[in-house]
């Protein structure tokens, strides 16, 4: 199924919640509501005819400029094999998105690293901590404004570099 | 140790601080502290071909009975406390080799936010391994060096100290 008729039915059913279809050259993909996500992914997955059984890959992205954070989800159907591309548009201020875990147990991890990294808070999500990063840690590392801070524990993180990277400590 | 014999026979004279260090070199366990791709090379180094056994070293799951630390990869931040505890545990004398680009200085990924740039940053090194990774070879080479440097010393004297040191 093509991502025009995965749209249609989806705008059929979830009204405003779904967005337009993206003009993007590479890859198309559909916007979804931050709240609405979690019902959009759950019928996804369940429907006969789409039935995307794979989460293939959660990301994010912060975007400073347009004050948000867009989180992706690669979806896959091995049954139908089609794919699809679902971008939401967190407010950076306050990134609030609603788990996928109930649908595929395999986000429960990829949102605690979009949690850790990125500071998205997931909604109804059952252990939203800290996965690679130490828990004690200050900050999200891939937020464009990250300021790393100058010792961790009494370790030194200023780094002698032959680089000499402006604006880094 | 001298092996010249020179009146009673199967008898050997050697002094008694070389005695210690050649048997504490001869039986230098270390400790398997693989980090990242670094520990591919140190199993390798501990497999027949190189077979570090002919050293006298045997790999130990624990550091409670480990005299070497080997510092295998790239040191997180989150693992640098970590190393600092296991090196702790370890009973004296204790030493530390320090393996690959990454243990040594943070290697590729020194700029990273997340990595501790050189594990002499927690703990002292007694030798390093340059490399990425260094071949089996080459961490022969620094265990060996390392060998060298235990025999060099003496338990039995007292240190020199400077004044200001209590």
């Amino acid at each position: 199924m093509d991502i025009q008729a995965i749209h249609k039915l989806l705008h059929d059913r979830f009204g405003a919640a779904v967005g337009p279809v993206s003009s993007a050259r590479l890859f198309e993909f559909i916007e979804v509501a931050p709240d609405r996500i979690d019902e959009v992914c759950y019928h996804l997955a369940t429907e006969p005819a789409l039935l995307f059984d794979s989460l293939s890959n959660l990301s994010g992205c912060d975007y400073p400029l347009r004050g948000k954070i867009q989180m992706v989800y690669d979806l896959y159907s091995y049954t139908h094999d089609h794919s699809l591309v679902l971008k939401v548009d967190a407010d950076r201020a306050n990134p609030r998105v609603a788990t996928v875990e109930r649908v595929w147990p395999a986000a429960n991890w990829h949102e605690r690293e979009a949690y850790d990294l990125l500071g998205v808070v997931f909604t109804g999500h059952s252990d939203l901590r800290r996965i690679l990063l130490p828990d004690d840690w200050v900050g999200h590392p891939l937020r464009k404004d990250y300021v790393e801070a100058p010792d961790y524990h009494g370790i030194s993180t200023i780094r002698e570099s032959v680089l000499n990277i402006p604006g880094r400590n | 140790m001298s092996l010249i014999n020179s009146v009673p026979e199967m008898v050997l004279t050697t002094k008694v601080d070389q005695l210690l260090n050649w048997t504490r070199k001869s039986s230098l366990w270390y400790m398997l502290f693989g980090l990242a791709c670094c520990a591919i090379e140190m199993m390798q180094t501990g497999g027949p071909r190189s077979d570090l056994d002919r050293f006298g070293m045997a790999p130990r799951a624990t550091p409670r009975v480990s005299d070497l630390m080997i510092v295998a990869g790239t040191l997180t931040l989150k693992m640098a406390l970590r190393t600092k505890v296991l090196y702790e545990q370890m009973p004296d004398p204790k030493y530390v080799l320090s393996m690959g680009s990454c243990a040594n200085c943070g290697g590729l990924f020194q700029l990273a936010y997340s990595v501790c740039d050189g594990v002499d940053k927690i703990i002292p090194v007694d030798v390093y391994v340059p490399g990425c990774p260094p071949r089996p070879e080459a961490l022969t080479e620094g265990l060996l060096l390392l060998q060298q440097k235990m025999m060099q010393e003496r338990w039995l004297v007292k240190a020199e100290r400077p004044a200001d040191a209590a």
